[in-house]
């Protein structure tokens, strides 16, 4: 990222959402029953974007495991529900969820390991359809396992992150713009997450290492990187990633099901950001969340509400059409 | 393209590679491709502690499978050495994974250069010292030592790999091969694709790297011309089989090699007979 792509950034995004705001405001001259106020544009918006925090945890799993192995890891999802189904499971039996956190953590482990033993390792050197194939199998297979295990009523997560709204600016704008504290918190959480990841992959030897084979297989090996022990890493650290995102849904809808369907949203976040990039995952969660609560109160006066439900896919389906790479997916690099 | 700096101390002199026993030994080696597929018919060589040694010959003679059965990245194409036997320092090494390989110093440079293309320059030189256990002042040394033979890498050092040129790409391969200090590197078709006076100078290093470092090398090549100027002893390989053996001023001199390899022939051009003399005599050595 150099810094001609930073000031981009820094004045287009601003400029983009001033930009819609006064939009919204040029309506309200046309059109009486429309309601316009920055104070609320600005609250909705900030919902939206901690939202698309909470996607992009999601997504940030999909992401690892694509760029190491080229597979596109369909049971991301119900990593994500069995992760929170072992957490709940275990603070029901009177753990502190600091201890279930890290007994969690250690399950995830487990889970990568015996992955790696049983479905990767015989399957090496088979086409990536063949992987994508064995990872809803594992969708299933944990899907099953985990609501046999905790049973599959819902179940409520609460490690203590505080959910009522703070109010903030009230001298900027009418009433203020009510915040709430336990998005604000995931999206802290998300942040440190994000941060450990890049320093991660990016300055320590087994990161180097993880971005090496996600380039080429083949030269990895040569080299003397053990792609096993690799992957074990990579479906751990998305093992990882799947439960805090865990946390932050199962926190916030209750632990059951339909969080493994949670998935189907992160599939838009990594067609808009790419599904090769961690910050991709970040800023696709990001403009989703925003774009699809925005879009849903201010639109909605106009084109009916539910706008919710569909308007990742179209925004994704529109990006596949003008720039399928994503937003910052790697380029294949061609040289001519 | 800058020439590299000279070193300042003089190399080393050369181990005399007769009186000492083979680094490497492949001793008739078969391979077997997906269970079916014959490759190599029975392949041997040997390279000698500090030696060069040259595999020639044209495409699809089993040079590359070759070099694959040493460092065992056979194995991930579906590869099987199913006879013959390969030992490295006096031991077999058939069974060891490429990791293995690399900590003991055995470590391929692959034909066509496969860097890692999203990985700067400097990042693809590191990620060849991931086995090494001898720390961070050791690993920043030796990539100074990198930087020394290939200067050109260090002005690019913090470019992507994928967009540097085929030349420099090269490099990068041979010097992150470098980075594993290795004892013996497998280097396949460094010419590749590369203009004849950046394949000149690219040789050349290799060849101070031999010596300087006391690196031994095996080298796949299949312009002929080049490598026999480069390499101490030669094998020349078809259709899987070594059918030709010799040091490298012999068979530069050889008839039949001059004919069918460099091009060159003092009777002008041969009758068909003679070719015919050829092939009964390939299939004879063979």
């Amino acid at each position: 990222m150099n810094t001609r792509m930073l000031t981009g950034w820094g004045f287009g995004v601003p400029g983009t959402i001033i930009l819609i705001g006064l939009i919204f405001q040029l309506v309200t001259q046309v059109d009486s029953t429309f309601y316009f106020a920055w104070g609320y544009y600005f609250e909705i918006l900030i919902a939206g974007l901690l939202q698309g925090v909470m996607y992009s945890l999601v997504a940030l799993g999909f992401v690892l495991i694509f760029k190491a192995s080229g597979v596109f890891n369909f049971a991301q999802g119900s990593m994500v529900l069995f992760a929170a189904l072992t957490m709940v499971g275990l603070m029901e039996w009177g753990l502190h969820w600091a201890l279930a956190f890290a007994a969690t953590g250690a399950v995830m482990v487990l889970l990568a390991i015996s992955i790696e033993r049983v479905v990767l390792r015989p399957l090496v050197n088979q086409p990536h359809i063949i992987l994508f194939m064995a990872t809803i199998g594992i969708f299933y297979l944990l899907d099953g396992i985990g609501q046999t295990m905790w049973g599959s009523e819902l179940k409520s997560l609460d490690i203590g992150i505080p959910r009522n709204s703070v109010e903030i600016l009230e001298n900027v704008f009418e009433g203020g713009i009510l915040i709430n504290r336990y998005d604000l918190v995931v999206a802290a959480i998300g942040a440190v997450m994000v941060a450990v990841l890049a320093v991660f992959f990016h300055k320590t030897r087994i990161g180097r290492a993880l971005r090496a084979v996600a380039d080429d297989h083949q030269a990895a090996l040569s080299v003397g990187i053990p792609l096993k022990s690799i992957w074990v890493v990579v479906w751990t650290v998305a093992g990882l990633v799947a439960l805090v995102a865990g946390i932050a849904w199962g926190g916030k809808l209750g632990v059951q099901f339909t969080l493994a369907l949670i998935a189907l949203k992160a599939l838009p976040v990594l067609i808009l950001g790419g599904l090769t990039s961690i910050p991709g995952a970040i800023v696709g969660g990001l403009i989703i969340g925003a774009g699809e609560q925005v879009s849903e109160i201010f639109l909605g006066h106009f084109i009916g509400s539910a706008i919710q439900s569909w308007f990742a896919y179209v925004l994704a389906m529109v990006f596949l059409l003008i720039r399928p790479e994503g937003l910052f997916g790697e380029k294949i690099i061609e040289r001519v | 393209m800058t020439q590299p700096a000279l070193a300042v101390a003089e190399p080393p002199g050369r181990i005399k590679a007769e009186t000492q026993p083979a680094l490497l030994a492949v001793n008739s080696i078969e391979v077997i491709y997906d269970h079916v597929i014959l490759v190599l018919k029975g392949v041997s060589l040997s390279v000698p502690r500090g030696g060069i040694v040259g595999l020639l010959g044209a495409n699809g003679a089993g040079k590359t499978t070759t070099l694959k059965a040493v460092s065992n990245l056979l194995h991930a194409e579906r590869g099987d050495v199913t006879k013959g036997s390969i030992e490295f320092e006096g031991e077999r090494i058939q069974h060891l994974t490429p990791n293995d390989l690399v900590r003991r110093g055995v470590i391929q440079v692959m034909e066509g250069r496969h860097c890692f293309e999203h990985l700067t320059v400097e990042e693809n030189l590191l990620t060849g010292a991931y086995t090494r256990q001898d720390g961070a002042a050791a690993i920043q040394q030796d990539l100074e030592m990198v930087y020394g033979y290939f200067p050109r890498l260090k002005e690019r050092r913090g470019s992507q790999a994928g967009y540097t040129s085929g030349g420099e790409q090269q490099m990068t391969a041979i010097g992150r091969a470098l980075m594993s200090r290795p004892k013996l590197i497998l280097l396949d078709e460094p010419s590749m694709g590369l203009a004849p006076q950046l394949v000149e100078q690219i040789f050349e290093i290799v060849k101070r790297i031999n010596e300087e470092e006391g690196v031994s090398i095996l080298l796949a090549e299949q312009n002929t011309n080049v490598a026999l100027r480069y390499t101490t002893y030669g094998y020349i390989m078809e259709n899987g089989r070594v059918v030709m053996d010799g040091d490298a001023q012999a068979l530069r001199e050889n008839e039949d090699v001059k004919e069918f390899y460099l091009g060159i022939s003092a009777a002008g051009r041969r009758s068909y007979r003679n070719v015919k003399h050829y092939k009964r005599r390939k299939r004879w050595l063979g």
